[in-house]
């Protein structure tokens, strides 16, 4: 292995930025390919399925074997709100594999011991995403119904890039959303991108099947993303 | 958000390794059949002394991985190993587990 490339693929996942190592198992040579610096032809699109699906693999072209090893940043799921929909939320994200952390600046909702094992902030989502900037490997769910504690970090989401926002309150609540976002300077385009109602429409009635519906939401944006 | 999950710290200390003037080989699992412990890309690093870090198996076939990686250190040609039960090696090495991998073992630099 190129010493170069080791060090670059190691700066690659600091930054939590997805890539593929590839190397050709013919004469040991290889490189380092980033999301969205795609590669042409039979070896681009299994790089490109590399980086889908997180999955590290062998492929032959022609008369060469190439080994990819795909390194994708954890997915993190990061959940304004500690209400009981944000509680249902936490199994199932465990059961996926999916990081959730959860963000709500009213303390008497924002208890370890409501959210025991997950990393909970009791403080205004704009402190913390402050100190630890969302990222395209991020998902936000917003689920206060507040305007004051939702409408920042659905903002910077968007801003952001993170593969899934989502934000819950009806249509009208969410028109009213959608006119305070585009005065705020955020585009049409990326306002298009929240999710709301939030959850795929299965009926979800109860609060744990909000939860199931919104983590099926995720799984959905996260394996579908687009990566251009 | 959250820190990356230090699943494949191993190459980070390849680096550190490699930085203090170390030799090091990487071991990669590149792919498996059947019932293995770690799944494709799994790494161990070894230095030239035969420290090493990480698992490529579940402590069955390392010792053996180790080995050939010191010989890959010095040569500089890189190794293609194969473990499994339907091989020789099997009775030597041995996966308990019954699955095969490959190991593709390289030096870095």
């Amino acid at each position: 292995m190129d010493p170069l490339v080791l060090k670059k693929l190691n700066q690659a996942r600091n930054e939590r930025k997805a890539c593929v190592l590839v190397t050709n198992l013919g004469d040991g040579r290889d490189r380092l390919v980033l999301e969205g610096h795609m590669v042409e032809g039979e070896l681009g699109e299994a790089i490109t399925k590399a980086l889908l699906t997180g999955k590290s693999t062998t492929v032959q072209i022609s008369e060469t074997e190439f080994f990819l090893n795909a390194h994708l940043p954890p997915p993190s799921i990061i959940v304004i709100g500690a209400v009981h929909i944000t509680q249902a939320m936490v199994p199932i994200a465990k059961m996926a594999g999916y990081d959730l952390e959860v963000i709500d600046p009213r303390t008497a909702f924002a208890t370890q011991e409501r959210f025991e094992g997950t990393p909970v902030h009791a403080e205004w989502p704009e402190d913390v995403l402050a100190e630890n900037p969302l990222d395209a490997y991020c998902a936000l769910a917003a689920v206060t119904h507040d305007p004051k504690i939702d409408d920042f970090p659905i903002a910077e989401a968007l801003r952001r890039s993170c593969f899934y926002v989502g934000a819950l309150g009806s249509r009208k609540t969410h028109g009213k959303r959608v006119e305070r976002l585009l005065a705020d300077g955020i585009r049409q385009e990326q306002i298009d991108r929240i999710k709301a109602p939030i959850g795929l429409n299965i009926g979800a009635a109860s609060p744990q099947e909000i939860a199931v519906a919104v983590m099926a939401e995720i799984i959905d944006a996260f394996r579908n993303r687009g990566l251009s | 958000m959250t820190e990356q999950a230090s699943l494949d710290d191993e190459l980070t200390l390849a680096e550190t390794w490699m930085k203090a003037g170390k030799e090091v080989a990487i071991a990669t699992v590149v792919s498996t059949w059947g019932s293995a412990p770690r799944r494709s890309g799994s790494h161990l690093v070894i230095d030239e002394e035969g420290n090493f870090e990480g698992s490529v198996s579940g402590g069955c076939v390392e010792g053996a991985v180790v080995a050939e990686a010191i010989d890959v250190i010095t040569s500089g040609e890189p190794k293609m190993l194969e473990f499994g039960v339907a091989d020789e090696t099997a009775f030597e090495v041995g996966l308990s587990c019954g699955g095969n991998i490959r190991v593709y073992v390289e030096r870095v630099g």
